[in-house]
């Protein structure tokens, strides 16, 4: 296998790329996502763009189309000064869970980095989000480009209509309340769909010809009667208490107007759309992982691409799933790449190489040697905090050092409540996994009260968890913003969860 | 490849972002121009055209989400690489304050920094900086383009756009190539058909005039055919005046900066003085290639000194203003000659001089400095109660009236007395507005 000169059989062999170049590898990759892993995905787009297009996508969500907020220039402007003074590189790639599957190549990337982009995301994001149960659930693949086209749309006509401060002030407060307005346990209401998404174009259409000053100055001459009749029926059947603030408000609101209801329904499902991927960072990452991991390693394997590329790709991939210990000055918490990669390289081993240990622990897979079908189970059925429960094995705890620590404000000590050893597998593995459960460390408010006539008074509360209270900085000023939606008084009061 | 495809969007339009970041710019207006205002003050003059790294308090542009606050109940993290840790190890907890340790993941994701940091751009520094001078909008475009060119004749060319026709050289080639292809002449043609009108008026021809009459016509349909293929101008003929985009003329510039530095000038004076001088830099580095700065300070005795410690190290002493002035003309003497520099002179001062002083500036002005000057302008920093008493021109100290006095002999010397920043852009009014005049 040392023939040093020409080696036909290559895919690529040096940095550059081209189309063609592109094209090949794809295929080679898609040879074996497809028939080895069988992996079932979206039909991929794969874009090419610029760094600068990159820090642009990047700063609103990474979509390829958002409408314009002030909160987005903030975050281009501090991606674009780390970028530039160099404490961060830019994320190789970018993915959206939409269909087709489109993914965002940087051309300053090297061919080797491309071929990583690619398997990463064109094939094991992609494989994700078109099976994992949270994604097939909650979000809506085939509809998202089109509804981000028409928020865009709308609140750019809004801002025309009713001018900036005023689009600003419904944005700012919803946004205030992204987290508190998803739909945890219930299904959501799809997005706007099609018909929806017409009716409100040739609404606004309807208003422009019939246009007349004078019935400016009539209040909500904009909600005919009809339409206000089933909003208000869709409140009488809200079940209270409502965990989705942003629901309850975009409905029973005394005060907002029809475009404003409608802005702060475009927050929630903008919100409602990332919800799952908060919850499968690290089966997301993972499984995106192991995915280009296997890929480039079987590549080589068969000899379609050389020492100098593997090379290359182990740098990178070494660098991506590196995970500083707790006391290294560059820890930030559990790398997802890390673990996310780690369980399911073990989760492979357990099938095809078990040890005593891992039949006692995993009886149902150790031996069985199928862990394609394995895995793809579990990136099926699983988010991170029941994967973490099911999956996390003694031997990755190990590898990892993982230990366990109480944390009480009231003392001045925390205590290591458990460590990877016998003992403490079980407890470390439960509270890891309690650490991906979004209801533990996002704050869970709820609204228990409305009054819809008289005083119109509207009461939320902070269910209370382990004692752990609101931070009262940011508190008082949600509080002002849910007041600018509600137009009444607001009160958040704590109780038990 | 039916699952697959490429695009390439390398070529769409950039700068996507732009709405965003001005909503964002606009947001944080009031703390972005706090933190203009600050580096303007650390800054130095030749620095104004750059773009700037600021940094605001990341409050004013917060998005508040609500978080559990770490110093209260109980919870439990799972952290990677313990090495000597065992179950029931007691740890002490970090100092509070400073205590960020196992906590840091609330902060990344939340807004925890104090500060925000950005680079504005060269445009937008300049903007802000602007908007306290109140400049008309003619001067801020003007003041704002880098690179001044002028569209200069570079000859003739072969094409270019029809309201560059070079009519004389065109209608010259043209002749030539009328003359050269023998082209039958309007006038010889016309000569042809006044004869045959005149045997076609002939009521009964003879023989020999019907073919004279033939052969005219003959004749005419042969010159007729000869003028098309010999047009009278030719696409070849064509000629275009050539321009080329040359930079404006590389000449250069000095400007002084005179200054009072004596007690009563406090950090306030000397602020505003320094945006008067910033101004009058940005308006000289439009114009001329080279610009050099010489800090001139003085109380009862002028020194040349660099441009920190003008403007931030104090002196004591009286004040005599004519020392500075005297400096000033040593200093030209020495290192720029008359001929080979165009002298800008700004001088700031709160209007005090040793009395029978101002006689004296009045004096060394109009002898040595107006004559060699381009342009020379004094503003009188006065805080804004003095302001309301000097509002009339005539009064005020010593120095304000010696000028006052001399002015009118010299259309470049401009006076004015300032207490905020939009009192400053009035004294160079003039200056813009000559340039104005030489632009149109």
């Amino acid at each position: 296998m040392n023939d040093i000169g020409l080696k036909p059989s290559l895919l690529f062999d040096d940095a550059d790329w081209d189309f063609e170049v592109l094209q090949r590898t794809l295929e080679a990759i898609e040879e074996i996502a497809l028939s080895d892993l069988k992996l079932d995905i979206y039909p991929n787009q794969i874009e090419i763009i610029s760094s600068e297009q990159m820090l642009d996508a990047y700063s609103s969500h990474g979509m390829p189309l958002m409408y314009k907020h002030w909160s987005f220039g903030k975050h281009f402007a501090r991606d674009q000064m780390m970028y530039q003074k160099g404490y961060s590189g830019l994320a190789y790639e970018i993915v959206i869970n939409s269909n087709p599957c489109i993914a965002y190549l940087m051309e300053e990337n090297t061919m080797t980095m491309q071929a990583l982009v690619m398997a990463h995301a064109s094939f094991g994001h992609n494989h994700f989000f078109k099976n994992n149960y949270l994604f097939r659930q909650w979000t809506d693949a085939e509809g998202i480009l089109p509804y981000l086209d028409f928020a865009k749309k709308y609140i750019a006509k809004c801002e025309d209509e009713y001018g900036f401060e005023e689009v600003e002030a419904i944005l700012d407060a919803s946004h205030a309340l992204m987290d508190q307005g998803v739909f945890r346990y219930s299904r959501p209401p799809r997005l706007s769909d099609a018909d929806q998404m017409a009716k409100l174009a040739a609404r606004a259409e309807h208003e422009e010809l019939t246009f007349n000053d004078i019935w400016r100055t009539l209040p909500n001459i904009e909600e005919d009667e009809e339409e206000k009749e089933e909003r208000q029926a869709e409140v009488r059947n809200i079940k209270l208490p409502e965990e989705n603030l942003l629901y309850f408000i975009e409905k029973a609101s005394p005060i907002l107007r029809p475009w404003q209801r409608e802005l702060v329904r475009i927050v929630r499902n903008v919100a409602q759309y990332f919800y799952p991927q908060k919850q499968t960072k690290v089966m997301n990452e993972g499984c995106a992982t192991f995915v280009h991991h296997y890929i480039m390693t079987e590549l080589y394997n068969r000899g379609a691409i050389g020492e100098g590329a593997i090379l290359e790709f182990l740098h990178s991939h070494s660098s991506v799933v590196f995970q500083p210990d707790f006391d290294d000055p560059r820890y930030s918490g559990i790398n997802p790449y890390a673990l996310g990669f780690a369980m399911m390289e073990d989760i492979k081993r357990i099938c095809e190489d078990p040890k005593a240990e891992d039949r006692e622990w995993f009886p149902e897979i150790a031996g069985s040697g199928d862990w394609r079908e394995i895995l793809k189970d579990a990136w099926t059925n699983y988010r991170d905090e029941s994967f973490i429960l099911q999956y996390l094995s003694p031997k990755v705890m190990r590898d990892f050092h993982l230990f366990a620590i109480a944390d009480s404000a009231k003392e001045s000590h925390v205590e290591v409540s458990a460590i990877h050893d016998d003992l403490g597998y079980r407890r470390v593995r439960e509270r890891l996994a309690a650490m991906y459960d979004i209801g533990m460390h996002e704050p869970n408010v709820q609204v228990v009260a409305a009054a819809l006539e008289g005083d119109r008074k509207l009461t939320l509360q902070h269910k209370v968890h382990d004692g752990r209270k609101l931070n009262g900085d940011t508190k008082d000023v949600i509080l002002t913003h849910i007041e600018t939606l509600w137009g009444h008084e607001v009160k958040l009061e704590d109780g038990d969860a | 490849m039916a699952f697959s495809h490429f695009i390439d969007r390398r070529k769409n339009p950039k700068g996507k972002s732009l709405g965003n970041r001005q909503r964002f710019l606009k947001r944080a207006r009031a703390q972005i121009k706090e933190a203009v205002n600050k580096s303007l003050r650390d800054r130095s003059l030749k620095e104004i055209e750059k773009g700037e790294k600021i940094s605001i308090p990341s409050k004013s542009t917060a998005e508040p989400r609500f978080r559990l606050d770490p110093e209260t109940g109980k919870r439990e993290m799972v952290h990677p690489g313990n090495k000597e840790f065992g179950k029931g190890d007691k740890i002490k907890k970090p100092p509070k304050g400073g205590g960020k340790g196992k906590g840091k993941k609330a902060s990344t994701d939340g807004d925890g920094e104090d500060s925000f940091q950005f680079t504005l751009t060269q445009d937008e520094f300049l903007d802000i900086f602007f908007e306290d001078l109140e400049l008309p909008n003619l001067v801020k475009r003007s003041l704002k383009e880098i690179k001044a060119t002028a569209y200069k004749r570079a000859g003739i060319t072969v094409s270019g756009s029809p309201t560059n026709m070079n009519l004389i050289r065109t209608m010259r080639n043209a002749h030539g190539r009328r003359l050269a292809l023998h082209r039958p002449s309007t006038r010889e043609m016309n000569e042809l058909k006044e004869r045959l009108f005149a045997l076609e008026r002939i009521a009964q021809p003879s023989d020999e005039e019907i073919a004279l009459r033939k052969d005219i016509i003959a004749q005419l349909e042969a010159m007729e055919s000869r003028r098309r293929w010999a047009p009278f101008i030719d696409p070849l003929d064509v000629r275009f005046n050539a321009y080329e985009p040359t930079p404006v003329e590389t000449t250069a510039a000095v400007m002084f900066c005179l200054m009072d530095v004596s007690g009563s000038m406090g950090e306030r004076e000397k602020d505003l003085a320094k945006r008067f001088y910033m101004l009058l830099y940005l308006f000289l580095r439009r114009r001329y290639e080279r610009v050099e700065i010489v800090f001139i300070r003085h109380t009862h005795h002028a020194e040349e000194v660099d441009e920190e410690t003008f403007f931030y190290s104090r002196q004591s002493g009286g004040t005599v203003v004519s020392t500075a002035l005297d400096k000033m003309l040593e200093v030209q003497r020495d290192r720029f000659a008359a001929h080979e520099w165009n002298i800008y002179v700004a001088q700031a001062s709160d209007g005090f001089t040793q009395s029978g002083d101002a006689k004296r500036c009045v004096e060394i002005l109009n002898e040595s400095i107006m004559p060699i000057s381009q342009y020379y302008a004094y503003i009188e920093i006065l805080d804004e109660r003095e302001l309301e008493v000097f509002s009339n021109e005539d009064s005020g100290a010593e120095l304000w009236r010696a000028y006052r006095t001399f002015a009118p002999q010299w259309d470049h010397f401009a006076q004015t007395r300032i207490a905020r920043p939009q009192d400053i852009f009035p004294v160079f009014r003039e200056l813009f507005s000559k340039n104005k005049r030489e632009a149109a």
